[in-house]
């Protein structure tokens, strides 16, 4: 069984809802990362996203635009980034690991090498923001040929159709999209979260993630209740923004937050 | 799976019902897109089979644009080249100045029709913002448009008419600061009001079915200027030159020809200082294929999929992608691509001017530039047809700049 399976039903048999923290790979750097993502399972993650640095992000909201850049002022590529999961992986073998990003990267490095790597370095999933089911049959064939899961997003806007579709090709979880909006954008409204669940449940069989628009623990305690993980992703990011020039108390931030995170969840 | 493609399916028969020229174009968007731009083909089918639409269409582009524009012979350049005769299809006499109200006029509509409230479009050299804060004005929509730092500092005058016209100008400050972050940052704004806005795209590019739509809008330029050459000489010119950035004005001019096998077509994009410098826009020419904007075409990108900046002396060819029905007729050969460097560009721009008293805007004067180059070649009995596709009064300051002048 896969990480990402595992984790979910273990989460399942403990009555816990997963928490999904998100940090853009190479922010501030990436031994940071690195330190970032350890103190993160400590804190009470459960899968770790870690976002793929790529110069267009046009899903993303200002605050991860600027991680993003940072990343890749660094020179950061597809290729560090799996060699930082590789790392992560010599000394944690059960967290999951998802890469966020865009298609583009993965195109330019080519589906097969991309997915063979990904595989020998320890990623469990991948959440390609702009490769809906339509334009994604090749990169999830190969992907699930490499025991790799592709994580598709669902909106506000799916309707039922979609919905049956993305059940059909779906693997790991599904990301619901809680928003009309990019990331970080505004806050939930959690009960059209939940009535959107609801509805979503009839169609999905798979665990759902929520995420967009969880700022802090009430909301991510609240969106608990319905959802099977939370995705918390520019809260944390805007942490690492603000004490950029502290990297030790970076971590310690962090790894508070998610705590804090994790707690209100139960 | 390209090849395949490429020998069965007929150039004016795509793209298929998902957007596809071959491998390229599609719909790479983010999930919450997906709904919206379903509605958006869903309305744009019905309503280009819809007579009314199409009447409303006609008398705006009649009225309003000021079409059809003229076939003009240009005769002293051709004479001064040596070669084949040269004619200009004056999109530049367009109200606006350029090609680009063809389709700002047919999306406005469609908004209209739609019930869209709110407008909003990425611009580069502000062409299109402008194309699209006039067609707001007139219908009396609220109109964003997003536009580049960088961009806003050199069209200072577009962006002053763009308020003018109305419209709420926001300057982009993430990533390059130019046009494919504006671009990027249309498209968040897009996800976040899609109830109430409609997204004009200003290029034969993004996600299906834009570059569809924006073809046949723009194919306008092409229907007219085949039916002016059979009128005026009794035959199809032999060749056909535009300029490329997106591609709007270069496919509106083609499309209409493509299953012409005699006439010969030339894509120009911006070689900028030279392709061997790297300093270019011309991802045809120098790029390979990768997904941007919603679409899968040729993209100017480094090594690890990075999308790369691009320079050209005229902003509006100043994009690293293109069209994704270009990246299929490269492919298949039936338009080949070229490139005209920022002083090869600019030299046409002087002669233009000088000897037939058109100043053409710089990104056109690309397409002048390749036109002389070919004409020289050929025989005086062929036949050159050149789309001008805007006048040049928004490069004043670009080219006083360039011979050292400030106004």
């Amino acid at each position: 069984m896969s990480r990402i399976a595992t984790i979910f039903n273990q989460c399942r048999a403990n009555n816990r809802t997963a928490l999904i923290p998100f940090i853009t790979a190479g922010d501030p750097n990436l031994i940071v990362s690195l330190q970032l993502m350890h103190r993160l399972v400590e804190a009470g993650a459960d899968i770790i996203e870690l976002g793929v640095p790529f110069s267009d992000p046009m899903a993303d909201g200002p605050v991860i635009q600027r991680a993003t850049e940072r990343a890749l002022a660094q020179g950061v590529r597809l290729i560090d980034v799996l060699a930082l999961v590789k790392q992560f992986r010599a000394e944690n073998q059960h967290t999951p690991v998802v890469l966020m990003g865009y298609l583009n990267p993965i195109e330019c490095f080519g589906y097969a090498a991309f997915a063979d790597a990904a595989n020998q370095h320890g990623v469990d999933g991948v959440l390609i923001v702009d490769a809906p089911p339509e334009e994604s049959h090749e990169l999830v064939t190969t992907l699930r040929a490499n025991n790799i899961d592709l994580v598709y997003l669902l909106a506000p806007t799916s309707d039922i159709a979609r919905m049956e579709q993305i059940n059909a090709v779906a693997s790991g979880f599904v990301y619901y999209v809680s928003i009309k909006g990019v990331t970080g954008a505004a806050h939930l409204d959690v009960n059209e979260v939940a009535a959107q669940l609801a509805v979503i449940r009839q169609q999905i069989q798979l665990p759902l993630g929520v995420g967009f628009g969880i700022k802090d623990a009430a909301t991510a305690a609240a969106v608990g209740q319905y959802a099977d993980a939370v995705i918390v992703g520019s809260a944390i990011v805007s942490r690492i923004e603000t004490l950029a020039n502290d990297h030790a108390a970076m971590v310690n931030e962090v790894g508070a937050f998610v705590g804090e995170l994790r707690g209100a969840l139960g | 799976m390209a090849t395949s493609s490429v020998e069965s399916s007929p150039v004016d028969q795509l793209p298929d019902e998902r957007g596809h020229f071959g491998r390229y174009g599609g719909l790479f968007v983010p999930e919450t897109l997906m709904h919206p731009l379903a509605e958006l083909r869903e309305a744009y089918l019905r309503y280009c089979q819809d007579p009314d639409f199409l009447r409303e269409l006609d008398v705006d582009l009649r009225d309003y644009v000021g079409r059809p524009s003229p076939l003009y012979y240009a005769e002293r350049l051709s004479r001064e080249v040596g070669g084949a005769q040269i004619y200009l299809k004056r999109e530049d006499l367009n109200h606006t100045g350029a090609h680009k109200v063809n389709n700002t006029v047919g999306q406005a509509l469609l908004a209209r029709r739609m019930g869209k409230t709110r407008i909003i479009a990425e611009t580069g050299a502000g062409q299109h913002g402008v194309a699209t804060a006039t067609v707001a004005a007139r219908l009396g929509l609220e109109c964003v448009v997003y536009m580049g730092e960088v961009d806003m500092a050199r069209q200072q005058a577009n962006v002053y008419r763009m308020r003018l016209l109305g419209a709420t100008v926001v300057p982009v400050t993430s990533g390059s600061k130019t046009l494919k972050d504006a671009l990027n940052e249309a498209m968040r704004d897009w996800v976040t009001r899609i109830d109430d806005t409609f997204y004009i795209i200003g290029t034969v590019a993004g996600p299906h079915p834009y570059p569809l739509m924006v073809r046949n809008f723009q194919s306008v330029i092409g229907r007219e200027a085949r039916e002016q050459m059979l009128n005026r000489t009794g035959q199809l010119p032999n060749a056909l030159v535009a300029c490329v950035g997106g591609g709007s004005n270069a496919i509106g001019l083609f499309h209409p020809f493509l299953t012409d096998e005699t006439v010969a077509m030339y894509g120009v994009e911006a070689g900028g200082l030279g392709i061997d410098t790297g300093h270019h826009a011309a991802p045809l020419t120098a790029g390979v294929p990768g997904v941007l904007h919603g679409n899968r075409t040729y993209l100017m990108q480094d090594a690890a999929g990075q999308i790369q900046e691009t320079h050209s002396i005229s902003a509006g060819l100043d994009y690293p992608g293109v069209g994704p029905e270009h990246a299929w007729l490269k492919d298949t050969g039936r338009v080949i691509y070229t490139t005209v460097t920022d002083d090869e560009a600019l030299a046409a721009f002087h002669q233009l001017t000088r000897v037939e008293g058109i100043i053409p805007a710089l990104e056109s004067s690309h397409a002048v530039a390749y036109a002389t180059q070919l004409a020289a070649t050929l025989p005086r009995d062929q036949l050159i047809l050149v789309n001008l596709s805007g006048r040049g009064d928004k490069d004043m300051h670009t080219v006083a700049q360039h011979d050292g002048l400030v106004l």
